[in-house]
């Protein structure tokens, strides 16, 4: 007969989409249990308590608790979902850039340095108006639109005075002037789930800020570059952040590793919390042979 | 169904019955996010602050 396989669910919050999630293990009557990041601690001379796991779907909140606990559940070989290697590419807007240009992914003109000065003298060479970036965060939290050199200077001493010491990676990204929203795509393994246009009158999309969801029809176009940007951060679970370059067409703007999904889900009106589920239950049954 | 105090405003309100720990409501009169800490009997708590490497 075969093992009952166990999931673990590592979460911070239980916001809608783990909602979800618990209810799609409940109806498919899988053994799950619920790690709460806050609360639980990995003792390194003993692991098999995390080793009857066979695997565990990674939902922190926090960047950091979920990497880091991912990084331990696979040094003590519990598959997880995504991988901490995945985490550490797409939790990095930088490093998801940098294995995009690795891929030949198109993507926004990106520009980094280390130093206020630099920073400043790579935007000078872009033009204005440009965006900065931090390389950790989410939401659209902290991104600035610079318009010209005094706003420039005025950020870049800002960041560096107020910052912490990751707000010193100056990640420059071009503007783009696109038509008012961009594009997310769900891709679960080599499938594309669906796709919205995330609507805006802001230059930030982002749902998070109030920008509005609406079913985008999956060209043959969308689903080449979200599987080509998912190929190049290790795949998984991942939400494809798709904005339309005026010059260069579609661009993988950034690509996110614990995505929500509370526009996506009633938008499209397909089961993203099951398919995740389904895609956590084939990771753990392939690593239990 | 249960009912809790808000921790800022001490407004009363009604949980839904498919509420769960974890899960962060949002008190009606004052605005501010609560986290249920409990259910049996319910009890919520200043939600934590958004800290900078929250997100998706």
């Amino acid at each position: 007969m075969q093992k009952r396989l166990k999931i673990g669910v590592l979460f911070s919050r239980v916001r809608v989409e783990e909602k979800w999630i618990f209810a799609a293990m409940e109806k498919r009557g899988i053994d799950y249990e619920r790690l709460d990041d806050r609360t639980i601690s990995f003792d390194l001379d003993n692991p098999s308590k995390w080793q009857t796991l066979d695997a565990v779907l990674e939902r922190s909140i926090s960047y950091n608790s979920g990497l880091y606990a991912l990084r331990t559940l696979n040094a003590f070989g519990v598959p997880t979902v995504n991988t901490a290697m995945v985490a550490e590419i797409c939790g990095d807007k930088l490093t998801t850039s940098v294995m995009l240009a690795k891929a030949g992914v198109s993507q926004p003109h990106n520009v980094v340095a280390f130093t206020p000065e630099a920073a400043l003298e790579a935007i000078e060479a872009f033009g204005y108006p440009v965006v900065l970036k931090p390389v950790v965060g989410s939401w659209g939290r902290l991104l600035a639109k610079i318009n010209d050199r005094d706003s420039a200077e005025a950020i870049l001493e800002h960041k560096a005075t107020l910052g912490s010491v990751q707000h010193s990676v100056f990640y420059i990204q071009e503007y783009i002037k696109k038509p008012g929203r961009d594009i997310r795509v769900i891709l679960v393994g080599d499938r594309v789930l669906t796709a919205i246009y995330r609507k805006s009158e802001h230059w930030i999309t982002n749902t998070a800020r109030g920008g509005e969801g609406e079913l985008c029809p999956i060209t043959p176009e969308i689903e080449a570059i979200s599987l080509a940007a998912a190929a190049a951060v290790g795949g998984g679970v991942l939400a494809i952040d798709l904005v339309e370059h005026p010059d260069k067409g579609l661009v993988v703007n950034e690509i996110n590793h614990t995505m929500e999904f509370h526009t996506a889900q009633p938008t499209s009106g397909i089961d993203i919390a099951d398919e995740i589920v389904s895609y956590t239950m084939d990771v753990a049954l392939a690593n239990s042979h | 169904m249960s009912t809790v105090i808000c921790s800022e405003c001490e407004a009363e309100m009604t949980l839904d019955a498919s509420a769960e720990v974890g899960e962060i409501i949002v008190c009606p009169d004052c605005g501010v996010d609560l986290e249920i800490v409990a259910l049996n009997p319910a009890k919520v708590e200043l939600a934590p602050m958004e800290q900078e490497d929250w997100g998706e």
